[in-house]
């Protein structure tokens, strides 16, 4: 393999990283929190490449108006989500609340196959995101570049957030001890709400740099991230948001790496994801960044 | 108030024999019709996968979401093993089937059981590093392994025919085929409830600490848990193989699975009888909601929500409004008993006699 392909495989691996890296935020801020697997946050996710759509080609809406006004009202989905499947059972049993996030993921699929149609759309173009820049003998789109530079901005404020607002500090105490943090008089609806607002927005982000690579938009086309992502959630350590990060690219990575030097395993590219967790469950259970917990009785 | 013990055993002698009268009666088209029969023996395999999940789910208190992948391997390997040879070239058409695996022709039961054993072992392969830590790994690791499994079935041309998948299964030709098998797999998994071992999986299920502290070899039970539940998944899948009599990768779609979340969720988590009536209930329910996907017309006017795709979103807006308002099911965590029955008819009868004294 020539240096230049393998840098052009290294790029794309790097760019499909960052948009896993975005999705996996929202896992692990809501696993952090809640302990709740958010099933249905790839649907969120497809949700808002729906939003573009509609918004773009239905209402004819500049870009730069349309990405802000997806991104609000994927938030509003993701708040009205917590607000309607999980807030009602914050007392239940842990198994209660992980059947309906699956039941909330199955009817945004089934409303979304039902409304939109199961027959694959098209992305909006967005110019300055899918054009071709040519460097020595490397061709790649600008979103390969922007993804990974936004993910660390995003990360950079993400932590800013979490270490040194109010909010943050919140978020870190209600992840720590649920019921003492409540005690301590922190309002745990509000500081669930911004979780859920804060994954939502960033699943949103991850969309449109998706619909720019991918530009194919269907029903179902959030489950393999949803579920991928979570696996590189994991492999971070979860709960952990730099960690979220880095196991989205370790899988982006791998991935393309996978396909690009044993195409035979083409055709397995997307159960490598899975054997990538099963592997660390075995070595390492915490993830690469995560702390060792123990349970107290 | 109780019920003697004579009375309840001549009651359930009288249900028993109620069933096998239906069964027969069924069984030689003295009523009902093909559709009717097809749609009870599908009940009768979904019974028999939603006690399995139930046993994991319910009992052990893990969260497994595998069973289509599980069943995947049940029904491939019946149809791998025992479509008739004669009919393997016409089926192999793009990429004969591997010579060493269609010299190796093997009876049903023999073909369920091979199944059964195959999904037993990935159960203990994935059980072993997942089933050490907490529940939630499991649902990540077997909702990707059922998808793992659907891809490699898809890619494997030479033994499963890939996408094309396998078809002239032999077929199954009576109902007490099914109906047969649901009684003898969810019999021997209430017998496991019952024993040591069914204790310490209720124990492992109220609180796993305490469990372990009380010397239950927690991932011991764990394990065996879900390796016996996946091995019975693999047999239903076998007979659900047998029942479609063609099989292909993208019937084990993972929402498969969802269908048995649906029926242990209304049959009670941890209730066997009420995993059974629920499974009855959902695949005739199911196939009764399909006028959903119909366009209807009422009096000459067409509605214009009644289109397909309906009948999911209101199947998913079950799921939801079952697990947010009614999230006992049907039983909870009881049992059927004559007694409940007996108690609960008394109940209404004082109340309606009491409203009558009323009034």
């Amino acid at each position: 393999m020539s240096m230049d392909i393998f840098m052009q495989h290294l790029l794309n691996g790097i760019s499909v990283g960052s948009l896993y890296a975005l999705i996996a935020i929202g896992y692990t801020m809501v696993y952090g929190i809640l302990l709740l697997i958010n099933f249905a946050h790839g649907d969120i996710f497809m949700m808002a490449s729906y939003f573009m759509i509609f918004a773009v080609v239905d209402f004819g809406m500049p870009i730069w108006i349309a990405i802000p006004l997806i991104i609000l009202l994927t938030v509003i989905l993701g708040m009205l989500l917590e607000r309607s499947a999980y807030k009602p059972l914050r007392e239940a049993p842990r198994m209660s609340i992980m059947i309906s996030a699956i039941g909330a993921s199955f009817l945004l699929e089934n409303l979304a196959t039902y409304l939109f149609s199961g027959v694959p759309k098209g992305y909006p173009d967005i110019p300055w995101l899918t054009k071709v820049v040519n460097i020595g003998n490397v061709s790649f789109q600008i979103v390969t570049v922007v993804a990974p530079v936004l993910v660390i901005f995003i990360l950079i404020g993400l932590m800013w957030l979490v270490n040194h607002t109010k909010t943050g500090m919140a978020m870190r105490a209600v992840s720590k001890d649920f019921e003492t943090a409540r005690l301590m008089g922190i309002k745990i609806n509000t500081v669930i709400a911004a979780t859920f607002a804060i994954g939502s927005g960033l699943a949103a982000v991850g969309s449109v740099l998706w619909g720019a690579k991918y530009s194919s938009v269907y029903p179902l086309m959030g489950v393999m991230p949803g579920l991928k992502c979570f696996v590189a959630a994991v492999f971070g350590g979860i709960g952990n948001i730099p960690g979220a990060v880095l196991g989205g690219i370790v899988l982006g990575l791998g991935e393309t790496m996978l396909v690009a030097f044993f195409p035979g395993l083409t055709g397995y590219r997307d159960a490598f994801a899975f054997v990538l967790l099963i592997v660390m469950l075995l070595v390492r259970p915490n993830g690469l960044l995560g702390e060792k917990s123990t349970d107290k009785v | 108030m109780n019920m003697s013990k004579k009375t309840k055993n001549i009651c359930t002698a009288i249900l028993i024999l109620v069933a096998v009268i239906l069964i027969t009666l069924f069984d030689n088209d003295v009523i009902g019709n093909a559709y009717i029969k097809r749609v009870l023996n599908l009940a009768a395999i979904y019974a028999i996968i939603s006690v399995s999940m139930n046993l994991v789910n319910g009992f052990t208190g893990m969260f497994s979401l595998g069973q289509a992948g599980f069943m995947a391997i049940g029904a491939f390997t019946v149809a791998v093993f025992t479509v008739p040879a004669e009919s393997i070239p016409s089926i192999f058409y793009i990429e004969p089937m591997a010579p060493w695996l269609a010299a190796i022709r093997l009876p049903f039961v023999v073909a369920l059981l091979v199944g059964g054993l195959i999904a037993a072992v990935l159960a203990l392969i994935i059980g072993y590093p997942v089933l050490r830590l907490k529940s939630d790994y499991l649902a990540i690791a077997t909702l990707g392994f059922s998808e793992i499994i659907r891809i490699v079935f898809t890619q494997m041309q030479t033994i499963t025919n890939g996408a094309l998948g396998i078809k002239c299964i032999p077929g199954i030709t009576t109902m007490w085929v099914p109906f047969g098998a649901a009684a003898i797999c969810i019999g021997i998994m209430v017998l496991l409830i019952n024993s040591s071992y069914g204790r310490a999986f209720k124990a492992i299920r109220e609180d796993d600490i305490a469990a372990e502290a009380m010397g239950i070899n927690l991932s011991f039970h764990k394990n065996l848990s879900f390796a016996i539940s996946s091995f019975f998944t693999a047999i239903a899948g076998g007979l659900f193989a047998s029942l479609l009599t063609a099989v292909d990768p993208k019937q084990f779609y993972f929402t498969l699975t969802y269908n048995f979340l649906l029926i242990i969720v209304l049959g009670g988590m941890g209730s066997v009888t009420g995993t059974i009536i629920a499974s009855f209930i959902i695949t005739g329910g199911l196939e009764w909601l399909r006028f959903f996907d119909e366009p209807l017309s009422v009096m000459g006017y067409n509605i214009p929500i009644f289109r397909a795709g309906l009948r999911m979103v209101v199947f998913s807006l079950l799921l939801m409004i079952l697990v947010l308002f009614y999230r006992k099911g049907i039983m909870g965590q009881k049992e059927f008993s004559w007694d409940g029955i007996y108690n609960w008819i008394m109940k209404v009868k004082t109340r309606l006699s009491r409203k009558k004294g009323g009034a």
